[in-house]
């Protein structure tokens, strides 16, 4: 039973697109689509080839004369040397081909998203909007985004296949990738290089919409928390600083007694929590029976997560996690 | 010929003393098949009993209940049998349900309690760390007529 319950994958929580990289909805992942069924039909007719030649060699006229060594030369120096060198070249030439057109057509960013990887989640900074947020990337459609990657702690790797290539996270640098989504919808996006226990529980989201809508939730995530109305948010409110949560969760407008986080949060910006969908980075649905059981103990969860479990009283949990839906 | 006759008789001694054996045997079996039958009938009639008061819950679908298990995140703190990623352990694990007698180890373990647990958990016992997760009577309906299939 214990050996089933471990097997069983555990589903994301939206009905999001599978992060399918031939169903490419942006340019940068056009071009590797394009790529990729070149490589495979490329790849389908050399099968074939030798296939054949393999198949004529065992079934054919069988030639009883003794073997010449010039002709057979000949094949190895052909089939074994001039043939892979063109193709190689071919793929190398339409490699770099798709690089260019990529580069060109994207341009430069004219929004500039930056994004810290962290075990197991992702930071997120729109630096032109001062607009913090976790786990989810929002961005008009249409509109070249340069996202600026760094990592907070080790080598990670930023993937939407239906928009682009990876780029690495890397410690101590900066990388940068211009994506754009063609289409509204919602891509999901994974870490693409393994970075420890929770490395395949390291989603997120990108949401494309509408320049107007992307507005509108951008002017959202601008608003501080404002003090919560009712008794056990209050609470739930001096819960989350007198348990500790502070130290680690920003929420902007909170009096938190001016708490030192230095320049980086260990933990996600809580401010907008009630805005996502989800929580753990893309693992649960963000609802209130996720939340209370992800804040007793995210270990059962998520295995080796950086957030320690809490022993809080029954009454302070329903508190907190009152207060946090009132984080929208 | 005298070899003979003694043989035959030898026979039918064995004969008699097997007929002997097997009235025993059959004795003994048939008090056993009726021994373990009464305790099976009492088994069964108070998993009868139970069965009946499940079907009680008129309207209680137990594959919606699984996905609602899901989907209200009830996996985050049980471990339920047949729940993706139901495998925690804040709360009590629900694996073997059917055969719990008591809830929040004050009420009985019948459908109508369970039923009102799950919506209000907090008006049966204050200050549990169980949420209100806003369930409907429908759902938790739903919900406990998967539970109590577990078990069974």
């Amino acid at each position: 039973m214990q050996t089933t319950q471990f097997l069983t994958p555990m589903p994301l929580p939206l009905q999001i697109n599978p992060p399918y990289s031939l169903d490419p909805r942006g340019p940068g992942a056009a071009h590797i689509a394009d790529l990729w069924w070149i490589m495979f039909f490329l790849g389908t007719a050399i099968f074939l080839l030798v296939a054949g030649l393999m198949f004529f060699g065992l079934f054919g006229r069988q030639d009883q004369s003794a073997p010449n060594e010039q002709q057979g030369l000949r094949w190895i120096m052909l089939g074994g040397i001039v043939m892979p060198a063109i193709v190689l070249l071919v793929v190398f030439g339409i490699t770099i081909r798709s690089a260019v057109l990529n580069a060109n057509e994207v341009g430069t960013g004219e929004i500039t998203v930056e994004v810290v990887g962290h075990r197991w989640w992702w930071e997120v900074h729109y630096p032109e909007h001062s607009v913090v947020t976790a786990n989810e990337i929002h961005l008009p459609v249409g509109v070249p985004v340069e996202f600026i990657l760094r990592s907070n702690d080790v080598i990670h790797s930023f993937w939407v296949p239906q928009l682009g290539g990876k780029m690495d996270l890397i410690p101590g640098r900066q990388n940068t990738l211009i994506l754009q989504a063609d289409e509204a919808g919602i891509y999901r996006g994974e870490c693409a290089e393994f970075c420890g226990l929770q490395h395949a529980r390291m989603h997120f989201m990108v949401i494309a919409h509408t320049t107007e809508e992307f507005e509108q939730w951008i002017e959202s995530q601008q608003a501080v928390a404002v003090q919560p109305q009712g008794e056990l948010a209050r609470r739930g409110e001096q819960v989350f600083i007198s348990a500790g949560c502070v130290y680690c969760h920003t929420i902007d407008g909170l009096d938190d007694g001016a708490v030192d986080r230095s320049d980086s949060d260990l933990g996600p910006n809580l401010t907008h929590l009630a805005s996502r969908t989800t929580i753990a980075a893309g693992t649960l649905e963000n609802n209130r029976g996720n939340l209370s059981g992800w804040i007793a103990n995210p270990h059962g969860i998520k295995p080796g997560v950086l957030m320690p479990a809490t022993l809080l009283p029954g009454e302070d949990l329903q508190a907190l996690v009152t207060y946090l839906e009132t984080l929208q | 010929m005298e070899d003979r006759v003694l043989r035959l008789d030898n026979q039918a001694h064995i004969k008699q003393a097997g007929l002997h054996q097997r009235l025993i045997l059959i004795t003994i079996f048939l008090s056993l098949v009726l021994g373990l039958s009464a305790c099976l009938g009492d088994a069964n009639q108070s998993s009868m009993a139970m069965q009946s008061e499940h079907q009680s819950l008129e309207g209680g679908d137990s594959e919606r209940g699984q996905q609602l298990l899901y989907d209200y995140g009830c996996g985050s703190c049980h471990t339920i049998p047949g729940v993706p990623g139901a495998n925690t352990y804040v709360g009590p694990p629900l694996n073997e349900w059917s055969q719990r007698h008591y809830i929040a180890g004050s009420l009985p373990n019948t459908p109508e309690n369970l039923i009102t647990w799950i919506q209000n958990p907090q008006q049966i016992e204050p200050g549990t760390a169980m949420p209100i997760l806003g369930v409907n009577e429908q759902e938790a309906r739903h919900m406990s007529a998967y539970l109590y299939s577990l078990g069974n």
